[in-house]
Order: C-alpha cells, then structure tokens, then sequence
C-alpha cells in the first residue's frame, strides 16, 4: 500500500481542499503527493501558528482545511489550539509526524515527544496514534468524525508507520 | 490621528467588505464604531489577522481585508512571505503602525524604531505595498478596493487609546454571524 498516495485519497474524498504543511522528513512524501493533486490548494507555512491561522481563515471561506506539521508544533500552537480553533469551534485534522519514537535516530525529538500525548490529553484534543500502516485504515473515519465534532483531531504517525529512516 | 480615529475614518469604506480585525483594542474599537456581521472579531490569539484574512481570500472570490497592527505582524513577521507567494487579488493587509504594542500599554515595537514594515513586506516580495500617512488612508484604501490587486498599506499614525469595553459576544457566536455574511 501507498500510504501517501492512500491518506492524500482520503483527504480529498472527505472534500479536504485547502491543506497547509510545514515539512517533516517523514511527510515528504504526503507533502508531494498533496501538491500535485489540483484537487487540493497547498499553500505552506512557515510557522504552525500561521499555518492554523490560514485554515481557520479557508473554513470561514468554506473549504475543509486541514495542517500537516511535525509533534514540535504542539509547542508552538498550544496557544493558537486553546484560543482560535478551539475559542470558535473549526474542525481541524492535524496530520503529525510522531518524531521521537520507536526507530527515532536524533535524540533531541525524544524531549518533545514525550510531552505529545500529555499536552494533546490536556488540551482535550482527540488523538489517535499511527504505528503500524494498516492504521491508515482509520484515516478516513477521522476525517469524518473532525468534521462532525467541528474539534482540532490530531493523528500521530510514528516512524514505524512510515517505515523507518533508512540509513539513518 | 489615533487608530480609534483612523477606524471611525475608514467605517464606512469597509463596512460591506469582509473584515478580519486584530485583537484587543482594534476589535474593540470596530466593534463600537460600526458593529457589522462582515465583521470578525480576533478575542486572542495575537498575529494571525493576516493570517486568517489571507486564508478567507483564497478559499472565496469576495474581497477581505485584515485590520493588523504592527506589533502583530513583527508577531508574525512570516506571514509576509506567505502572504507575497501566495496571491489573492481579493486580498488587502491593513497594517495600522502606530509603532507600539497599543493595546498592552503603548510599549514601543521595534516598527517605530529602525524597522520599516514597508521595506519588510517588498523585501518579503509583496508587490503592491503602499506606505500612507494617518489623514489620507482614506482615498488609497478605496483605491485598493478598486483595484483587485493584492495590497499591503502600512498606515503610519500616533499610538494611544480610548477607554472603552471588551467585546463579550460569544465566539461561536461571531464566527456563525461572520460565515453566514461570508456565504451571502
């Protein structure tokens, strides 16, 4: 299976059109795939804070948006999270490379990885965690359920998801 | 002239326009001076007016502009590449430079010091940037309407404030408001 090409069909299955990335290694790929599909408008970011201030922006316009970031964001957003997407109720998918797990070679991604699921717990933000690629599977009924609940979703995707880091 | 003064100035040129206005005292003030349902309110979040107004422009062919401060785009200073690669004609970024942090006491940005938000967002690659003075925004700001062309202006001004409430509509309530007018 094509994960990249399997979460990109989701997305636009789900109407997901407007889609905002700050890169990841292991979501190069994703990254690609979004941006050759002329379904999708990809506009990159520069910071994830922006990134979610462009989607609530694209929500209000009435696309489904939704933000592809690394787990560092969450440190970034928190703020952005608690008082824009959550203040006003947008329904906003964050697909996020799990740096810092199982096959993680840079040991400074650990540091944030072991906040990750404790600040996405605090900040009551539904979580779900990619680990092996069947969990792919899942992907479309998240979207669904974003869009139902209008709540920031994230989904955790673990370099084991993605198969690893090569010769790293 | 002061921001407040600037916004009763410039009420009726972007009262049917879709307006994304900054948090704190530029919501506060919009907010008194002309309430409108095209209007949305930031309650928090600091820098992501230009954020948000640019997202709203590309998702839609109605024109928006974002009400932004100085303070907040140094907040945000990344929004202006995005911004400048990303073009949407139907977009305006009103940057009001007071050159001080207005709504925290009036501490001074760097904006009202060496730094020039002008040369920042032509540096950045924006293409149609338009630096006015307080008493003619006026005329470019409808000229920037008229144009259809993605504009940044940075409004020079006097920093101070008026006394005045907080905004205590529910966010739910003016983000529906907003979509609906959006949708119209």
């Amino acid at each position: 299976m094509n994960i990249d090409k399997k979460i990109t069909d989701d997305l636009v299955a789900n109407n997901v059109s407007f889609v905002t990335t700050v890169p990841c290694k292991q979501l190069a790929g994703v990254i690609d795939e979004i941006d050759a599909r002329k379904e999708i408008f990809h506009i990159p970011s520069n910071k994830e804070d922006e990134g979610m201030g462009l989607c609530a922006g694209a929500f209000m316009g009435g696309k489904r948006p939704a933000i592809i970031m690394q787990n560092t964001a969450i440190g970034v957003t928190i703020n952005t999270l608690a008082t824009l997407i959550q203040y006003y109720r947008m329904p906003l998918p964050m697909l996020i490379s799990y740096r810092g797990e199982l096959r993680e070679p840079v040991a400074c991604q650990v540091e944030m990885a072991v906040h990750t699921k404790a600040l996405l717990a605090e900040m009551k933000i539904p979580t779900y965690h990619f680990h092996h690629q069947s969990d792919v599977e899942e992907f479309d009924a998240i979207l669904k359920y974003t869009f139902m609940c209008n709540k920031p979703v994230a989904i955790l995707t673990d370099a084991n998801f993605w198969g690893g880091y090569g010769d790293q | 002239m002061i921001r407040s003064e600037i916004l009763k100035e410039i009420a009726p040129i972007i009262r049917d326009q879709l307006v994304v206005c900054n948090i704190g005292l530029p919501s506060q003030e919009l907010h008194m001076i002309d309430d409108q349902p095209t209007n949305f309110y930031m309650l928090g979040t600091m820098g992501l007016s230009s954020s948000i107004g640019l997202g709203l422009a590309l998702a839609q062919d109605k024109t928006v502009i974002s009400i932004d401060g100085d303070g907040s785009v140094l907040t945000n200073l990344g929004t202006l590449p995005t911004i400048a690669n990303n073009v949407a004609d139907n977009y305006i970024l009103l940057i009001i430079d007071n050159g001080s942090y207005g709504s925290t006491g009036d501490q001074p940005t760097y904006a009202g010091k060496k730094t020039s938000l002008t040369a920042v967002a032509k540096a950045c690659g924006c293409e149609n940037v338009i630096e006015v003075q307080d008493k003619d925004l006026g005329p470019v700001l409808q000229g920037a309407i008229d144009s259809k062309k993605m504009t940044v202006i940075v409004c020079k001004c006097d920093s101070g404030n008026i006394k005045l409430p907080v905004i205590t509509m529910d966010p739910v309530v003016i983000r529906d408001r907003f979509m609906k007018a959006v949708s119209a």
